[in-house]
């Protein structure tokens, strides 16, 4: 009778929820963040900032200036920004081919269908799959050289280099384009181009003058986002060349494994310097979408 | 003027097949490659002999069931992670949404490398919580990692879930029959979001099953730490497991799909005699 009372009383207490008793339903939640979130990534951070014996310093992050590290940023950027604008460029192309370009309905189906699985088909057997296909003895490497005669290795082609790795990324970073760029193609109303045909525009200046500038934030939100996305890679990268392609990921990844900067702080600054550009790109990405939700209403 | 537009009526149907038919080109022909490819073991003939290698071999079914328990374990303690907090949120602490959403899409912009990197600078040895001291310790914090790469994937997918029931409603029908707190969670608004949870533990496990680069950080035994080592040893095999983590990630999307467009309370096959039922509703009227 006693603890029924008591419970009552209790039910009574959180129904009318003094504001106190409410925020302890989020503790579990906040204190999991807290610990495997927020607090790994500030001590980085804060490592970021100091000397092996503790100190408050600059030098770290000078210190990414070097060529080794510069290079691995460079090279990271650039290969992002290849595969990202690719990417973009042919995911905006495929859209439309299949949204306004008067193929069948099925045609639009099966591509999402598929594009749903292969935006999630990275990491290691990705790679795989291109090795089979582009390696050296890759079958379409083979088949060009029985039938065609081209030998592509030797003309300077490798998967395992900069372009190679660029048309392996494409594998995942297009699905993911046209996954994420038809709501906004399928945004642009119908009485828009009624509207401008019956001014006397003709498509192409439709296009130009409405539903490009239209779609461009959001084109250039969906950049951002396979920017990121291409950024993080890293199982790709270790399955294709063994770790021995110097972008930002996989210079970290050698670092926690054998500390090869000699200097545990100096990787601390690398982590902070690959959390600065994923925070930009992903903070670019959610207000250029913001903007272009606009349209879409 | 007329022709033009003719014209180009004419021809942007075959410049939108060729589009298509290039971009099909590139998705298939690696997937037709790596086939092929797998299927090359034996000289001179066709044969499935790189996958029976790989399912006689006593490294791919360790690994892959040491990633796949570790994935279900995550996709466990994800859900009693998210779905009181969800439920705590909509119902009595809506302000405190922005907190948990940002919360939940953080997984998605640190890169999985420098959390793990973190986890071992702050939880290793001599910390307060050392937690890569021991092989069951550094197990548990791969399904802490885990826990949080799925975050995002469970958070939308429980919360889409919750957003088509009236929690509120259904809250207050159980308080009402004298449901505690922890019985309301357990035996309603668990029952209503199954589907949206399974949903996202689908996605969930076609992620973390492969996953390399925290598997292989924190040295674990996973699946993901093994393709590599295979990639580097061998030829076909290699092949035979892209064309079986392509099947994998395929079931697991589509049963994604379908479990995320149930309705609380569906069945999972259409009722075999809905016609007799239908007829006798007939006969009734």
């Amino acid at each position: 009778m006693a603890h029924r009372l008591l419970r009552a009383r209790a039910d009574a207490a959180s129904l009318s929820g003094s504001p106190l008793w409410r925020w302890l339903g989020l503790v579990p939640f906040a204190l999991f963040v807290l610990l495997f979130l927020i607090l790994p990534v500030l001590y980085l951070v804060q490592g970021a900032f100091q000397t092996p014996q503790g100190q408050f310093t600059f030098d770290n992050l000078r210190a990414l200036a070097s060529p080794a590290i510069a290079n691995a940023y460079s090279l990271s950027i650039r290969l992002s920004l290849v595969s990202a604008g690719l990417g973009a460029l042919f995911g905006l192309l495929l859209c439309y081919a299949l949204l306004h370009g008067g193929l069948p309905a099925w045609l639009r189906h099966a591509f999402t269908t598929f594009s749903g699985v292969a935006s999630n088909f990275a990491g290691v057997p990705l790679a795989f799959a291109f090795i089979a296909t582009l390696g050296r003895l890759g079958l379409v490497t083979v088949l060009l050289r029985d039938l065609f005669g081209i030998n592509l290795y030797a003309s300077g082609f490798s998967l395992f280099s900069f372009w190679g790795l660029a048309l392996t990324y494409l594998y995942f970073q297009l699905p993911l384009m046209l996954l994420i760029i038809t709501p906004a193609m399928q945004g642009l109303k119908r009485e828009w181009q009624e509207a401008a045909e019956s001014l006397g525009a003709s498509r192409a200046q439709y296009w130009r003058r409405v539903a490009l500038p239209v779609l461009t934030p959001s084109v250039l939100s969906c950049f951002m986002l396979l920017f990121a996305n291409a950024f993080g890679t890293l199982a790709t990268v270790v399955a294709l060349t063994g770790a021995n392609f110097p972008v930002v990921p996989i210079l970290l990844f050698q670092q926690i494994r054998g500390n090869v900067l000699y200097n545990p702080n100096l990787g601390f600054a690398l982590a902070l310097g690959m959390v600065v550009i994923m925070v930009v790109t992903n903070l670019l990405y959610f207000v250029l979408r913001a903007r272009a939700e606009r349209w879409q209403r | 003027m007329r022709w033009r537009k003719v014209e180009s009526a004419r021809r942007w149907p075959l410049l939108s097949w060729s589009i298509v038919l290039l971009a099909a080109g590139y998705f298939l022909l690696p997937l037709y490659a790596t086939f092929q490819f797998s299927l090359g073991m034996q000289r001179g003939e066709t044969s499935f002999a790189a996958y029976h290698w790989l399912f006689a071999s006593e490294r791919f079914i360790d690994s892959l069931s040491y990633s796949a328990v570790a994935s279900l374990l995550a996709i466990l303690a994800g859900t009693l992670l998210v779905v009181p907090t969800v439920y705590w949120v909509r119902l009595k602490l809506p302000r405190a949404r922005g907190f948990v959403e940002f919360a939940s899409l953080l997984p998605l912009i640190i890169p999985p490398i420098v959390m793990v990197f973190g986890y071992m600078r702050l939880y290793g040895d001599g910390s307060l919580l050392p937690l890569t001291t021991s092989d069951s310790r550094l197990d548990l914090l791969l399904v802490i990692g885990y826990v949080v790469l799925a975050l995002p994937y469970m958070f939308r997918a429980i919360d889409t879930g919750m957003a088509a029931i009236d929690i509120v409603t259904l809250t207050e029908a159980a308080e009402s029959l004298g449901a505690s707190r922890w019985r309301i969670i357990v035996s309603v608004i668990f029952p209503n979001v199954r589907s949206a949870i399974v949903a996202g533990a689908f996605l969930t496990l076609s992620i973390s099953l492969g996953e390399f680069v925290m598997a292989s950080l924190l040295s674990r035994p996973a699946f993901g730490p093994y393709l590599v080592q295979m990639g580097q040893d061998y030829a076909y095999q290699p092949a035979a497991l892209a064309i079986m983590a392509f099947v994998i990630t395929w079931v697991c999307m589509a049963l994604m799909q379908f479990f995320a467009l149930r309705k609380p309370g569906q069945r999972f096959l259409p009722r075999l005699w809905a016609g007799r039922a239908t007829k006798k509703e007939r006969d009734v009227s």
